[in-house]
């Protein structure tokens, strides 16, 4: 292996860890802020993974769709709809942690299975590449139906958030 | 080479799944269920980009799908919080096990 592709592989490495240690902070932590911190972290990570699969543009996704506004998104409502002392989750006996690292181990031991057994062949011939240029124009010629449902989705999602977000608050406040 | 290798990625959104998982039944609020299906929805637009990088015809419909799935997750999330906001105006809890109006 020469020089590059252990550095490559260091890098690789780095990103695998923000992952699960974004992750297990994530899940872990009592505080939702810092929950969504880890969010965040292991989000970045996933986003070095697909620089790594060879699509910077998913990257910069990611990083703009789930980092930007999803995590912020979330941010927003820990600190609009929760009395700063609820910030910090209550309630979690013993008991609930072991089964839900039971039900965890159970899939990951059934998955990890499946994953080892499995044997995986490519495809025959690869048509196109992984440039910008062959995805936009996948993307606007034989997918274009989807694009178009895709944005009456979001816009149906965000006409829905506005709704639910407003209801009932006339009647009480005003 | 690991960075080279399918079964490497799908391990690890393997993981992000299962951390998802075991956040969504070990949280006790509605904030954290939202973060961990946030992870798992991660981890499975990391397993359409592994897929779509080692064993697909067509490179451009894995990424077509994780754009796709990214979309649905900002959705699902704007959705989700409204969702919350307007569940704590009626109970005023942030307990999903408090929320039990159908149960009696």
């Amino acid at each position: 292996m020469s020089f590059y592709q252990n550095v490559n592989e260091i890098i690789f490495f780095v990103f695998v860890f923000l992952v699960l240690f974004g992750g297990i902070m994530a899940v872990r932590s009592r505080i939702l802020m810092h929950a969504v911190l880890g969010l965040a972290v292991s989000l970045l990570g996933v986003a070095g993974l697909y620089f790594h699969l060879g699509s910077p543009f998913l990257a910069l996704m990611q990083i703009l769709i789930y980092v930007g506004a999803v995590c912020i998104m979330i941010v927003f409502g820990i600190m609009v709809g929760y009395t700063p002392s609820e910030v910090r989750e209550q309630g979690i006996g013993v008991a609930n942690p072991f089964l839900a690292l039971t039900a965890g181990v159970a899939v990951f031991i059934t998955l990890l299975i499946a994953i080892s057994r499995t044997v995986w062949t490519p495809a025959a011939a690869v048509q196109g590449d992984f440039s910008l240029a062959y995805l936009g124009e996948t993307l606007m010629y034989r997918y274009c139906l989807a694009f178009e449902l895709i944005s009456v989705v979001l816009l149906t999602a965000i006409v829905g958030a506005i709704i639910l977000a407003r209801g009932g608050r006339d009647e009480e406040h005003f | 080479m690991l960075s080279a290798n399918l079964n490497t990625y799908l391990v690890i959104s393997l993981f992000m799944l299962i951390l998802g998982l075991y956040g969504m039944l070990q949280h006790r609020s509605f904030i954290g269920m939202l973060i961990s299906i946030e992870l798992m929805l991660s981890g499975a637009g990391l397993n359409f980009m592994a897929f779509n990088r080692f064993l697909a015809p067509d490179p451009a419909i894995g990424q077509i799908f994780t754009l796709f799935i990214m979309g649905i997750a900002a959705a699902e999330a704007a959705i989700a919080v409204s969702i919350i906001f307007a569940v704590y105006r009626r109970y005023y809890t942030a307990d999903p096990a408090d929320v039990h109006d159908l149960r009696h």
